[in-house]
């Protein structure tokens, strides 16, 4: 028997599941980030701590973000664009989803890549056209994985992925967001 | 005063009768009690052109099946009706029509079992009162504006009885196909919410597919060999039509010029959202089809491979908002499932969900039993001809239950 490692713990993540099916309540996180302008469109925002298993969590450091515009939005480039943040937040998830399926299943997976690309028509943002929504008008994720296993398989790793995936359902289903003044 | 009997069975359809049939052949005393007449829900909560999914040579029930001429064709609610009344009639069940339950309990000896005819104590309890029971609405109906006639497929009969104008039909599981496909024939513009759904031909290589999963041994696995038994026993109703050789997968509606959008989210100011994952979730029907397909061709040693079907065809750009209030659609159907109702049932043994609790039909209460659930021992159960071996495990470990045992 050969054994796979994709390092991913799947044993955790079921045991974990398990648990939680008799404990709701331990299953309730809050994630954070916060976030301070800078200048300009520049912002920075910084996550360390959230919530869940029923008490404070911490990651293991700091993390800080910089959000800014491009040049030719008449800005200083100092970081990515928001928008672009839910790129990066799209593919690490289902590229996680790819390597947990991918472990649960006994697929060894030796490279998995993928472009992600979002489709925006900014006259949306700039209110030049009101027909024009705001956000992406579509996203197309383009997987590349080398593994052993057939297309078929592979196919049916990156479906499961995306059925699975938090970023995946945020994005393609409508959330309740309230925006307030403290 | 109250009556006793050794069991009561809750329940005269198919599940109950069996259960009735296998007592009677061990000699145990029992009435069934319906609420209404036998095979009730085939009589009163089907739309008029519901045909059973299963082919006529599939139906059996115990010690009889189908004696008609057209084996290969589905029968009609009615003919439903009929044959599970003919079958408790060979039987002569101890059936008590229009007797509603209305509380069960535990009592010192066993249960006791209150119906608005009077109270029964028993030792022992089958409930066999089926799994769809209500019609399942999601909570977002609540945001529907006014002048939108709601349905469920307990109310809709034909799309001649709808009013004028679109309709939104939410489900794509054998109900929602059904009913957007003959609403659309209507002339009526048609859009089908689809979530997760299950994709069946109906005939695969010139055999239906309920033959090809008889044959490879699908129906008979174990519910205690199924690797997620949760999710295979809520797993919605394959995509099919009980019509000889009509397949009604999502390629067959939109070539009707039935609309697919993504699984109803959320209604907003009269705004209906469906999701954007639709491609996905028709990946996932098709892939887990074409599998199962190659399974079959496994079993039949056969090599080149499922051929013949091709990915489920997806608009562009499916929509990801319908004004409520535009005047587009006029009609909801709920096509969102159905659940069991236990209100009566005071034994702890419903879960959070609203499910009973049970292993293989035997519900974790002492002298309950449980029959006509979905895998309930097998894959099988979930259909008519399913019910046989189920009944009769039941009926055994019952009978044991009831026997003194001698200590050694």
């Amino acid at each position: 028997m050969t054994t796979t490692d994709n390092g991913v713990n799947v044993q955790a993540l079921l045991d974990a599941r398990e648990a939680l099916k008799g404990a709701p309540e331990a299953a309730q996180f809050i994630w954070r980030a916060t976030s301070t302008w800078k200048n300009g469109v520049h912002s920075t925002t910084t996550i360390q701590n959230f919530f869940g298993l029923g008490q404070e969590q911490s990651h293991k450091t700091k993390t800080e973000f910089t959000a800014d515009h491009p040049e030719i939005f008449a800005a200083e480039d100092n970081g990515i664009t928001p928008i672009e943040y839910l790129l990066v937040g799209l593919a690490g998830c289902l590229t996680a989803g790819v390597a947990s399926v991918a472990q649960n299943r006994g697929i060894q997976l030796r490279s998995v890549t993928s472009t992600v690309e979002g489709n925006h028509d900014i006259r949306g943002i700039l209110g030049a056209d009101s027909d024009v929504r705001n956000g992406f008008n579509d996203v197309k994720v383009t997987f590349a994985i080398d593994a052993d296993a057939s297309r078929e398989e592979i196919e049916a790793l990156v479906a499961q992925s995306q059925k699975r995936s938090a970023v995946y359902d945020a994005l393609t289903n409508p959330t309740s967001v309230t925006v307030e003044v403290a | 005063m109250s009556q006793r009997v050794t069991t009561v069975v809750i329940g005269a359809g198919h599940a109950g009768l069996a259960a009735s049939h296998f007592l009677s052949e061990r000699s145990i005393d029992h009435i069934v009690l319906e609420r209404g007449r036998i095979a009730n829900s085939w009589r009163r909560e089907r739309w008029d052109s519901l045909r059973l999914l299963t082919p006529n040579w599939l139906n059996r029930l115990p010690g009889h099946g189908y004696g008609g001429p057209d084996p290969d064709g589905y029968m009609t609610a009615g003919q439903v009706a009929d044959f599970i009344g003919d079958f408790a009639t060979d039987t002569a069940a101890p059936v008590r029509e229009n007797t509603a339950v209305t509380s069960v309990r535990r009592t010192d000896g066993g249960y006791r079992v209150s119906t608005d005819e009077g109270d029964l104590d028993c030792a022992t309890v089958v409930i066999a009162s089926g799994a769809c029971n209500a019609p399942v609405v999601p909570e977002c109906a609540a945001g529907v504006p006014d002048g939108i006639t709601q349905l469920t497929p307990f109310e809709y009969r034909n799309p001649g009885s709808l009013p004028d104008g679109g309709v939104l039909v939410v489900g794509a599981s054998a109900t929602g196909v059904q009913l957007a496909a003959e609403v659309r024939r209507s002339g009526r513009p048609v859009v089908l919410s689809v979530g997760e759904h299950v994709r069946l031909p109906r005939t695969y290589r010139g055999r239906d597919v309920l033959w090809w999963m008889d044959a490879a041994g699908v129906w008979a696995q174990r519910y205690d060999e199924i690797e997620d038994l949760a999710r295979a026993r809520r797993l919605p109703s394959p995509q099919l039509v009980g019509e000889p050789g009509t397949t009604i997968d999502l390629n067959a509606l939109t070539g009707l010029g039935v609309e697919p959008v993504g699984r109803l989210a959320v209604v907003r100011d009269g705004v209906a959202l469906f999701s954007g994952g639709l491609r996905n979730v028709c990946s996932l029907a098709d892939l887990k089809m074409r599998r199962l397909l190659a399974g079959f061709d496994e079993w039949a040693g056969i090599g080149d491979g499922p051929a013949g079907f091709e990915p489920t065809r997806i608009p562009a750009a499916p929509r990801l908002r319908l004004d409520l209030r535009g005047g587009e659609i006029a009609t909801i159907i709920w096509a969102t499932g159905f659940r069991p109702d236990y209100r009566w049932l005071d034994v702890p043994v419903v879960d959070e969900k609203g499910r009973l609790r049970h292993d293989g039909g035997v519900v974790d209460s002492p002298g309950l039993y449980a029959l006509g659930l979905p895998v309930l021992r097998r894959r099988r159960s979930t259909l008519l001809h399913g019910i046989e071996d189920d009944a009769r495990f039941v009926a055994g470990h019952l009978a044991e239950r009831l026997t003194p045992r001698v200590v050694a």
